[in-house]
């Protein structure tokens, strides 16, 4: 592919969001690792579905299943607030609005992850029971 | 030169502006107007749309946890939720986009690195994209109504 960047551009190394390409490569290391990820979740909600309260306690209190859940909910709210991010960083300009909207982004996928991490990680360990 | 901005758009030059702004308004890329519809554009609105979908998904999740965290009172009223007609609805269109989201971003993984990027190609794995996301829902809804509710 042909390179579009200016030798200084390219000798910085900071790309147009002045900061690197580490949160492009990032995002695709978390898209990377959710393939699997959201294949098994989907297993995981058929048959949480079909189980009602004590077998959804039963399947979340199995080590692998606990695991694989936190992982999901982990990587998938790295990878939301990521791509969120670019979301806001294209259409919103002004840098008031803008700001606010990835800081709210940022508190948003925290607070949604942090509630559902917690909440496995009492029913696995046994506190639901 | 003229700022490539639509209709309705101020004057170029901004007056009562700090100095570190730039004088002239920087020129936006074209707008969807101006062009014609074509499928990977489709494909590319549908990606980030998918996605802002599963980011309310993710919230639903949350819920979900919350509530077997809360016990065996809260835990089926929020299941009777997700199964009443309006949570059916939303829990399909997650399905779909969850499966769109996941075939198209395998679609951009190929093009980051630099595999498929040739119209022919990218409309057809565009294609296959979508095709996936309607047959993958349909399999995963067949199975979970066939299963069954709670025992």
């Amino acid at each position: 592919m042909t390179d579009l960047r200016t030798p200084l551009s390219r000798a910085r190394g900071r790309g147009a969001a002045g900061h690197g390409a580490a949160h492009w490569v990032a995002e695709r290391v978390s898209a990377v690792a959710l393939v699997p990820l959201t294949l098994w979740m989907v297993y995981a909600a058929l048959t949480i579905s079909a189980a009602g309260y004590a077998g959804a306690v039963a399947f979340v209190s199995h080590p692998v299943n606990a695991v694989l859940i936190l992982l999901v909910l982990i990587v998938s709210g790295w990878h939301m607030h990521a791509g969120a991010r670019v979301v806001v960083e294209d259409y919103f300009h002004r840098t008031l609005g803008r700001s606010a909207l990835l800081v709210l982004n940022l508190f948003v996928t925290v607070l949604v992850t942090a509630l559902a991490v917690f909440s496995v990680l009492k029913v696995a360990l046994g506190g639901a029971l | 030169m003229q700022p490539a901005r639509g209709a309705g758009a101020s004057a170029g030059v901004c007056q009562d502006m700090p100095m570190t702004t730039p004088v002239r308004e920087r020129p936006l890329s074209p707008h969807l107007q101006v062009w014609r519809w074509h499928l990977t554009m489709l494909t590319s609105i549908l990606h980030r749309a998918s996605g802002l979908a599963l980011y309310a998904g993710a919230i639903l999740v949350a819920g979900w946890a919350l509530a077997l965290g809360a016990g065996p009172d809260a835990y089926p009223a929020y299941m009777d939720l997700l199964a009443s007609p309006l949570g059916r609805l939303v829990l399909v269109g997650l399905t779909l986009s969850l499966f769109y989201h996941l075939a198209n971003g395998i679609r951009h993984l190929f093009w980051d690195a630099g595999l498929g990027l040739s119209v022919t190609a990218s409309t057809q794995s565009g294609i296959m994209a979508m095709a996936f996301s309607v047959v993958a829902t349909v399999i995963v809804w067949a199975i979970g109504l066939g299963q069954g509710g709670p025992q």
